[in-house]
C-alpha cells in the first residue's frame, strides 16, 4: 500500500517539477509548484513526519505560494519575460556540457569510493511518535533552543532590513 | 551572572547593543543619527575588551552548540576591530551621502553578531543560522544607498548569488547529517574517526565548501565580488571585505580542522587547486582594473588565495598564519577603503585611478597613508603584509608544498604592479580635471590612525601575535 502511494506520488512530484521548469507561463509554473509541494507533503507523511507534512502544506503550499502568485500578478509579465530567450545560443552548449556532467556523475558513482561505500554510522531507530508535534516541540525548545532563539534574531535582522529598504524618506 | 552564559558574553554584548540602538533610533533627535554610531561603536569596543578579557577560558553552552575557546576569541577580536573601524569611518560618510539612518547601525551590529556567532558555533545548524544572519544584514547594507543604480545591482546580485550558495551549504549539511546522524561538529568528528570514506559524507563536505567558498570569495565562486564591492557604500565594502571574510574563514577552519580531520588528504588536494586559481585569477584580473574599488575587490580575492595556502599547509603553523593574516588583512584593507572613502571629488567618490593623479601634492598625509596600506598589501617590510605573507608561505614550505609557495611568490610580484601603479599616479602625475576634496573628520582620521598602528605593530613585532594565533588554533588540532 505504502509503496503504491509512494510511486504514484513520486511520479506526480517529478512530473509537476518538470512542468514547473518547462512551462513558459509563470502562473502555470506557480500552480505546478503547488502540486509539487503537495506531493512532497504526502511523501513526508509516508515517512511518518506528520508535523513536517502539515508545515509544508500550510507554509509552503499556502503562505509562500500565495506570495508567489501575488508577485507574479502584480508584476504582470510583459513580452520580455515570455518572449524569445535572449540566451538562445547558449542552449547549443547546454547539451554537451550536461552530457559531460552526467558522465562525470556516472563515473564517480562507479568509482571505488562509492562501490566500497560503508555508512559511517547506522541510522538510529525512530522512536514512537517521532514526527509528531510533541516530539518536534520538545526538540525545538530543549535540544535546539539556541538555534531557535538565533532564528528570532535572524527574523529581526530581516525586519530591520525590509524597513531600511522600503521606508520612505522622513520629511 | 550565570556562569553558563559566559561563553555567550561577546555575543550578548553585541546583541544587546543592537537592541539598544533599535530603541534609541525611535527616540529624538530624529534628523541626526550620529549618536547611534557612537553607541554602536561603544558596544563593539566593549565586545572587543570582553573577548580579550576572556582569553584562555574554555566553555560550552546550550548543549555544546556554542563554544568558548581561544580560536573563537581571536576571531572575535579580528571581527570587532573590523566592525569598529567600519563604524568609525561610517558616520561622516553617511552624512555626506545623505544616507544617515538608524537602520545602518542596527544592521552593522546584527551582522557583527552573526560573524561573532560564526566564530563560536560548534553545530552546523548554528553555523548556518549565523551565516544567514550575517549575510542578510550585508545584503541590505550593500543596497543601503537606495537611489543609486549600482547599489541596487550590488544588493540584488549579492542576495541572489548568496541565496544560491546557501542552498549548496544547507544541502551539504543535510547530507552530512544523513551520513553521521548529527549536526554537532564533535559528534560528526567522532563518527568519522573510524576512517571510513563514506561518499555521502564527502559529497556533503564538497557542498559545504561551495557555501564557504562563496562567503570567502574564492575562485570559482568570486563572480559577485567586483560588482558588489563597487556598488556597495564604501564603508560596507570594507566590512564585507574584512569582517565577513574573517567569519567565513573561522567557520571553515573549525569545520575542516577539527571535524573533518580524517578527510584531510581529500580536501587538501581540492584546496590546493582552489588556492592557486584564486591567487592567479584575482591578481591577473586586478591588473586590468581602472576603478580602485574593483581593483581592491580582485586584490581581496587574491588575498583569499594566499590565506587558503595556510589552510592547505595545516597544523598549528599553517592555521595560525591564517589567523594572523586575517588580522593583518583587516587592518590593511579597512585602512585602504577608509582612504578611498575619505576622498571626494566634486559630488562623487574618488574611485577612478585618474582621481588619484597628483594626490600627494594636494593631500600629502592621505596619499602617504594610502601608499603605506598599498605597500602592506604588496607585502613590503616593515609593514604587516610582509610578516603575514612570510608566515603563510613559510608554513607552506615547511609542510612540503614548495610549488604552492613558489606560485604564491610569483603572484605577489604580479600584484606589486597594480598596487604600485596607484602610488605612481599619486606621486608622479599631475592633477587632471577637478581636484579631489578631502572630507576630514576626527572619526575617520582616528580609524586610519588605528589601522596604521595595526600594520606597523604587526609588521615590526609580529611574533607575540603569531604566538597568540597559534595558541588560538590549538583547540582545533587536539
Amino acid at each position: 500500500m505504502n509503496l503504491v502511494v509512494f510511486f504514484v506520488v513520486a511520479v506526480v512530484a517529478v512530473a509537476s517539477a518538470l512542468a514547473l521548469v518547462l512551462r513558459r507561463n509563470p502562473i502555470h509554473g506557480a500552480l505546478f509548484l503547488v502540486v509539487n509541494l503537495g506531493c512532497v507533503a504526502v511523501l513526508y507523511l509516508l515517512l511518518s513526519a506528520e508535523f513536517l507534512a502539515l508545515a509544508q502544506v500550510i507554509i509552503y503550499a499556502g503562505a509562500i505560494m500565495v506570495l508567489f502568485v501575488f508577485a507574479i500578478m502584480v508584476l504582470i509579465p510583459g513580452k520580455e519575460e515570455t518572449g524569445p530567450d535572449p540566451l538562445r545560443p547558449q542552449r547549443l552548449l547546454a547539451l554537451p556540457l550536461g552530457a559531460v556532467l552526467l558522465l562525470e556523475i556516472a563515473l564517480i558513482l562507479k568509482s571505488s569510493v562509492f562501490q566500497a561505500a560503508q555508512p559511517v554510522a547506522p541510522p538510529p531507530a525512530l522512536p514512537a511518535g517521532a514526527g509528531g508535534i510533541e516530539t518536534v516541540g520538545r526538540l525545538l525548545l530543549r535540544d535546539y533552543l539556541f538555534p531557535f532563539e538565533v532564528t528570532s534574531v535572524l527574523l529581526l535582522a530581516a525586519l530591520v532590513g525590509v524597513l531600511a529598504l522600503a521606508k520612505r524618506k522622513a520629511g | 551572572m550565570d556562569a553558563a552564559l559566559i561563553p555567550l558574553l561577546p555575543l550578548l554584548v553585541v546583541g544587546g547593543t543592537a537592541l539598544l540602538v533599535i530603541v534609541l533610533d525611535l527616540l529624538p533627535p530624529r534628523d541626526r543619527k550620529g549618536h547611534l554610531g557612537v553607541v554602536a561603536l561603544a558596544g563593539v569596543v566593549m565586545a572587543l575588551l570582553v573577548s580579550l578579557g576572556l582569553w584562555g577560558r574554555e566553555g560550552r553552552a546550550f548543549r555544546g552548540m556554542v563554544v568558548l575557546d581561544n580560536f573563537a576569541l581571536f576571531l572575535d577580536v579580528v571581527i570587532c576591530y573590523a566592525a569598529a573601524l567600519v563604524l568609525l569611518l561610517s558616520t561622516d560618510y553617511l552624512r555626506r551621502n545623505d544616507g544617515e539612518r538608524g537602520e545602518y547601525y542596527i544592521l552593522v551590529l546584527l551582522s557583527t553578531l552573526g560573524m561573532v556567532l560564526m566564530a563560536a558555533a560548534a553545530d552546523l545548524i548554528v553555523i548556518f543560522l549565523a551565516l544567514e544572519l550575517m549575510s542578510l544584514s550585508l545584503y541590505v547594507l550593500a543596497g543601503f544607498f537606495r537611489g543609486r543604480l549600482a547599489a541596487a545591482e550590488a544588493s540584488m546580485k549579492y542576495f541572489l548569488l548568496g541565496a544560491f550558495a546557501t542552498g549548496f551549504f544547507i544541502y551539504g549539511i543535510a547530507l552530512i547529517y544523513g551520513a553521521t546522524g548529527s549536526t554537532a561538529l564533535d559528534r560528526i568528528a567522532a563518527a568519522t574517526r573510524a576512517g571510513t570514506r563514506d561518499p555521502l559524507l564527502l559529497v556533503g563536505l564538497g557542498l559545504l565548501l561551495v557555501g564557504f567558498g562563496f562567503k570567502i570569495s574564492s575562485v570559482p565562486f568570486h563572480m559577485w565580488v567586483p560588482d558588489v564591492y563597487e556598488g556597495a557604500p564604501t564603508s560596507v565594502t570594507a566590512f564585507i571585505a574584512t569582517g565577513s571574510k574573517a567569519a567565513g574563514f573561522a567557520a571553515l577552519l573549525r569545520v575542516l580542522l577539527s571535524t573533518f580531520k580524517v578527510s584531510q588528504p581529500d580536501w587538501t588536494v581540492l584546496l590546493w587547486v582552489v588556492a592557486v586559481l584564486t591567487m592567479t585569477v584575482g591578481n591577473v584580473v586586478a591588473i586590468a582594473q581602472s576603478n580602485l574599488k574593483r581593483m581592491l575587490a580582485y586584490s581581496s580575492v587574491a588575498h583569499v588565495g594566499y590565506m587558503l595556502i595556510g589552510v592547505v599547509a595545516g597544523g598549528a603553523l599553517g592555521a595560525g598564519s591564517v589567523l594572523f593574516y586575517l588580522l593583518v588583512y583587516t587592518f590593511t584593507t579597512a585602512g585602504a577603503f577608509g582612504v578611498i572613502l575619505l576622498l571626494e571629488r566634486g559630488r562623487r567618490e574618488a574611485v577612478d585611478l585618474d582621481d588619484y593623479a597628483g594626490l600627494a601634492g594636494r593631500h600629502p598625509v592621505l596619499a602617504l597613508t594610502l601608499a603605506l596600506f598599498l605597500l602592506s598589501l604588496i607585502g613590503m617590510p616593515p609593514t604587516a603584509g610582509f610578516a603575514g605573507k612570510f608566515y603563510l608561505f613559510g608554513a607552506a614550505v615547511r609542510s612540503g608544498y614548495i610549488w604552492l609557495a613558489v606560485i604564491a611568490v610569483l603572484n605577489s610580484a604580479v600584484a606589486a604592479y597594480y598596487y604600485l601603479r596607484v602610488v605612481v599616479y599619486m606621486y608622479m602625475r599631475d592633477t587632471e580635471g577637478l581636484p579631489t576634496g578631502p572630507a576630514p573628520s576626527f572619526a575617520g582620521r582616528l580609524a586610519l590612525a588605528i589601522a596604521l598602528w595595526g600594520i606597523f605593530q604587526l609588521g615590526l613585532l609580529p611574533a607575540p601575535v603569531l604566538d597568540l594565533a597559534q595558541a588560538a588554533v590549538a583547540p582545533l588540532l587536539r
